[in-house]
């Protein structure tokens, strides 16, 4: 059984989707659904463990040995992709009965539950997989679904959104697999690790480079880096509100541990970093993630928009973290994937929460709501807080660990610029802050109530998360700086 | 001459490359959503050829074990182009469903249409 | 007891005060004995860690480490002991007082008032307590934020464009300026410990200090050096309590006590002296004191006139930080204990001014004096204190900033002091004039007008009092402060 575990993390969502799709029946398919993510935070932490005591995993699925057959191989840093992945799922379920009751017709129920273990299936699968194919098909897994989570939202623009995405998704994952398809030409393997081996003397030549180029420019689309992230906002904005909480908390961190494991262990530094403008290009467009997207942030009348911009800001700040490069600069790339995704699953939940009182998530009609709902809008708030990056918040650790990465690589302006940023997350968390708080209740929040408590523990519990891991790294930053280090390794 | 042989030794290349453009083309220029998730098949496609092409080894045979022959075609191309086929397929179903719920939901499938009283946006 | 669970009690009773004034919020006078409660129970503490501090005892606690090396950690020393003083004795005072002026205004919402106050109180002492960059950081955040809410009380269209700017100015600067200072510091010396005689001698060049030093100075917003100053003014739409102690005391108080606290134990005085690199600051800190003071006499408003004086004596402290001798710290130290007494009892005064007449203006309280004698006899001593006139306390720390400045050789500076306190008597001395002497305005109904209630009066009592006897008392200050390690 316990050398069977990589394999269970992926087929055990697998089965619980068939069957959800199966029973047709919303409630049970929430039973299965739950019992599926509680599932897989105990398998993850089990191969978390095995990992960081005895070092990587390889295990040859269905008994193929690699390289020809498809490997599943886990160290530190997809490890812990997985643990993130599995935690949110399992965090987010027992939010979702009444979410998703409120949201979805009767009927659509069970499909969106079977959407959403297609996608987790997906997303576990891309981050464990050591194989480039394998990691295609997993990642048109999780999009495929992701796109019908997204139609399923209440309102009529989520079907142009899923549309929109899908365009630019499937544009994303052609691009990517066309790359595949040169190394693959070039190398006679898909296998992550035998690439990397087999690449070693062949890396400046043409094909290659426009391998790594395709790649980069697919994942790019996936991870919505700055400026292809333009399916984002409105596919955040529209989904159910417990799809976008799990779509923004672990979609596009999976697709940035995908390019990390592309740009590290694969290409290696060498033959990305030295021969391409990488450091350069990911520089200016975490840059131009970082202030353009939070300054539209600003101006949005729809908080759940709002979010969604501030969500490609803070993909700036990972992808910020790949270009430094560094052991300090990767690790808090890496941990804010994990932060980010804590904090912002919060917020998401939180404006689901609304949702489900309100109906609505615009601006205005939120007025004074912190009295009606002071535990929901104070989890609002230390989130926020968290995304500004406060002290004590686990916001702060991330931008510490990017901060100090600059000032190693002698790059102290972009501490500044890092700073600046944060100041704009102020200004954005800041407006909603003091419209909730401090103005007179509007007439939609009159006859709110607080969230029930099936919804505000997990909400609390992702809120708690943002503190905790502000106050205690143990956890987060020791193993995002082991994956730094394993992922910096497969350089040498 | 010599750049001329490369361009005709890599003719299936080219095709590729031409398949290639000329979806990613229709995607963009296109505002009839069906139309655009043509383009987006035909994308799709150019890539079977970019994986099936090199594959082929000019006399070699089906990769069938026989002692008579020791030349054989790789048949890993083949095998991840029948999933990438099904994704293919899956893509299209899903978006053309798409497009059916759209047009249920606006009565149109012309994005300029939808997009004029700013339903994208705001 | 052990002094490392006295230094976290001190922390932890103003947070446990908040939790219990949450749960008494149906009870008035419940929620209103805890916070005094509170409140003493945390000045026995703070006093007893004063007791072992006189004694030569440095205790020292760490909480977590947070990252390598990055820990929040505690250890007091004199300057943060005698912070801690100031803080948690006048947050008593402050509280009766907070009791007749909220009652007696009808404000709204007093329960996260009370809530709130506490929460700065704890972050205060944090900051008083911190041993080290982070830990000061994160509790000057955390005052920030914690007082935010205090400035909004009143949710109408001002209060919140005034709650805008006090949390942009703050929050701006201590992300924008500050921490890139605490981050560069880390990097280039591998420690954030405050350390007598400074962490950055030797680890960088000459331009960095001074570079440092600027980000210092002007990241630590809550000093209110001019251009950073205009928080200050908008944060006076706040209940005026939250003026007098955390826009008086606490906050402002936290700024200046950073600066100092940096310059002596990061920089350290020898290495500014060397360098030169503090030069700068003289002067800026000079043409604040000077400036503030010329806007405060413009001022009608008698809650932004004080606003504005306060801008003006923050630089004083800062002035004896930038100068970087024994003398200027002294000084320094000393103004942050003299004018928070004074500054308060002036606030004191403004709100119960407002609380029994509701005038705001100083043009309108001609005659006021006479049917409220006790008000504006406290506000002379205030202002006689502010000003640096015997027999009040504040002439302690003018003096050894003169003295400080003289051994500096900067005359100029000494003349900067002696013109600023003349435009102190022009600003503040006729408002008590003009409540005794000036006429009553025309059918005005002054004659209805008592004097503030109780809790308010007792509270200004206390203080002006205050004023007196740190003229007549300075050694308990003076021992202090010298026991700073200056090395």
């Amino acid at each position: 059984m316990i050398e069977n575990l990589p394999a269970l993390q992926i087929v055990i969502p697998l089965l619980g989707a068939v069957l959800c799709a199966l029973v047709r029946h919303g409630g049970i398919a929430w039973a299965i659904s739950t019992l599926v993510s509680w599932m897989m935070p105990v398998v993850a932490g089990l191969i978390l463990a095995q990992v960081l005591s005895d070092g990587a995993i390889s295990y040859a699925m269905g008994g193929w040995a690699p390289p020809f057959g498809i490997e599943f191989r886990i160290d530190a840093a997809n490890g812990f992709v997985l643990l993130l992945i599995s935690v949110v799922g399992a965090v987010i379920m027992p939010y979702a009965r009444r979410s998703v009751g409120a949201e979805i017709s009767r009927r659509n129920q069970a499909w969106f539950y079977t959407m959403y273990l297609l996608c987790l299936c997906g997303l576990l699968g891309v981050s464990i997989t050591g194989d480039a194919f394998n990691a295609f098909v997993f990642l048109e897994v999780s999009s495929l679904s992701t796109y019908a989570l997204i139609a399923l939202g209440k309102d009529r623009r989520a079907l142009l959104a899923a549309y929109q995405y899908l365009i630019m998704g499937t544009i994303g994952a052609t691009l990517y697999v066309i790359g595949v398809g040169l190394l693959y030409t070039m190398t006679g393997s898909l296998n992550f690790v035998d690439v990397a081996a087999r690449i070693a003397d062949m890396e400046t030549t043409r094909p290659i480079l426009a391998a790594i180029a395709f790649i980069m420019v697919g994942l790019s689309l996936k991870l919505a880096l700055f400026p292809l992230h333009v399916w984002l906002p409105n596919a955040y904005a529209y989904a159910p509100s417990l799809a976008t909480a799990f779509l923004a908390a672990t979609a596009t961190k999976v697709a940035v541990y995908l390019m990390l494991r592309f740009l590290f262990t694969v290409f290696g530094l060498h033959a990305t970093f030295e021969n391409l403008p990488l450091t350069e290009i990911f520089l200016a467009l975490s840059i131009a993630a970082m202030f353009g997207a939070s300054i539209v942030a600003i101006f949005q009348e729809n908080v759940k928009r709002m979010l969604a911009y501030s969500s490609v800001a803070q993909i700036g700040y990972i992808t910020l973290g790949i270009a430094l490069a560094n052991q300090t600069g990767l690790t808090g790339g890496i941990v804010h994937l994990f932060n980010h995704a804590m904090m912002k699953g919060a917020l998401f939940l939180v404006l689901g929460a609304v949702a489900f009182r309100l109906g609505t998530v615009k601006i205005e009609e939120l007025a004074g709501l912190g009295r009606r709902m002071p535990v929901t809008m104070g989890a609002f708030v230390v989130a926020g807080l968290s995304i500004i990056g406060t002290p004590g918040t686990a916001g702060f650790i991330s931008k510490w660990y990017l901060a100090v990465g600059a000032l190693e690589q002698g790059m102290w302006w972009l501490v500044f610029l890092l700073v600046a940023s944060s100041l704009l997350s102020v200004v954005y968390i800041g407006r909603v802050v003091e419209v909730v708080w401090f103005r007179p209740l509007s007439e939609k929040a009159e006859g709110a109530r607080e969230m029930p408590l099936d919804m505000l523990v997990p909400t609390l519990i992702l809120v708690a998360a943002t503190v905790y891991f502000g106050i205690d790294t143990s956890l987060t930053a020791d193993i995002a700086s082991s994956a730094a280090s394993a992922l910096l390794e497969g350089v040498k | 001459m010599e750049l001329f042989e490369n361009i005709i030794a890599h003719y299936n290349h080219w095709v590729t490359i031409f398949l290639m453009v000329a979806g990613l083309y229709i995607v963009v220029a296109r505002g009839n959503m069906v139309k655009k998730l043509v383009g987006l098949s035909l994308f799709q496609t150019s890539v079977y050829l970019l994986y099936l092409t090199p594959g082929k080894i000019l006399g070699g045979t089906p990769p069938i074990l026989d002692p008579n022959f020791a030349v054989y075609s790789n048949p890993l191309p083949h095998v991840l182009m029948l999933t990438a086929i099904v994704v293919g397929v899956a893509t299209l179903a899903l978006g053309l469903a798409l497009v059916v719920r759209i047009n249920e939901a606006y009565g149109t499938i012309e994005e300029d249409e939808i997009f004029a009283d700013g339903e994208g946006g705001e | 007891m052990s002094m490392e669970f006295l230094i976290i009690l001190c922390l932890v009773i103003p947070a446990v005060g908040a939790v219990l004034i949450a749960l008494a919020h149906k009870v008035p006078n419940l929620r209103e004995a805890v916070t005094l409660g509170t409140a003493g129970v945390l000045l026995v503490a703070v006093l007893s860690v004063l007791d072992a501090v006189l004694k030569g005892v440095r205790p020292e606690v760490s909480l977590l480490e947070i990252l390598p090396g990055i820990e929040i950690a505690f250890s007091v020393e004199p300057l943060g002991m005698m912070f801690a003083v100031i803080a948690s004795g006048l947050w008593i005072v402050n509280s009766v007082y907070s009791i007749g002026y909220m009652r007696g205004n009808n404000e709204p919402r007093q329960t996260p008032f009370y809530m709130c106050f506490a929460v700065a109180i704890s972050s205060t002492i944090g900051i008083a307590f911190a041993e080290n960059l982070f830990t000061l950081f994160l509790f000057y955040e955390v005052l920030t934020l914690s007082t935010y809410p205090l400035v909004t009380h009143k949710g109408n269209a001002a209060a919140r464009a005034g709650g805008r700017v006090y949390l942009l100015l703050l929050l701006g600067t201590s992300m924008l300026l500050l921490l890139p200072a605490i981050m560069i510091t880390w990097v280039s010396t591998g420690t954030m410990d405050f350390t007598a005689g400074g962490i950055l001698n030797g680890k960088v060049d000459d331009v960095t200090v001074a570079l440092l030093l600027m980000l210092y100075a002007f990241g630590i917003g809550k000093a209110a050096l001019m251009p950073i100053h205009f928080w200050l003014p908008s944060a006076m739409v706040a209940p005026t309590p939250v003026s007098a102690l955390l826009h008086a005391v606490a906050v402002v108080k936290a700024g200046v006590f950073s600066v100092l606290k940096v310059v002596i134990y990061i920089f350290g005085i020898d290495l500014l002296t060397r360098t030169g690199a503090s030069e700068w600051l003289v002067y800026v800190a000079g043409a604040t004191i000077v400036i503030a003071s010329l806007v405060a006499l413009s001022k009608d408003n008698l809650k932004a006139r004080l606003a504005y004086s306060t801008v003006s004596q923050l630089s004083y402290v800062v002035l004896g930080a930038a100068l970087a001798n024994s003398w200027g710290i002294l000084g320094g130290g000393m103004q942050i204990t003299m004018h928070a007494v004074g500054k308060i009892t002036l606030f004191f005064c403004a709100g119960a001014i407002y609380t029994a007449a509701h005038k705001t203006e100083v043009s309108e309280l001609s005659g006021l004096g006479r049917v409220m004698p006790f008000t504006f006899g406290a506000f002379l001593i205030g202002a006689l204190s502010i000003i640096g006139l015997p027999p009040m306390g504040g002439v302690w720390s003018k003096w050894y900033l003169a003295l400080g400045a003289l051994d500096a050789e900067q005359v100029l500076l000494v003349a900067v002091l002696m013109v600023s306190s003349l435009l102190n008597v022009a600003y503040l001395l006729p408002i008590p004039f003009k409540g005794f002497f000036g006429a009553a305005p025309e059918g005005s109904s002054d004659e209805k007008i008592r004097e503030a209630p109780l809790p308010c009066l007792i509270a200004i009592g206390a203080t002006s009092v205050g004023c007196v006897l740190l003229f007549l008392f300075p050694e308990p200050v003076f021992d202090l402060l010298s026991m700073i390690d200056l090395r």
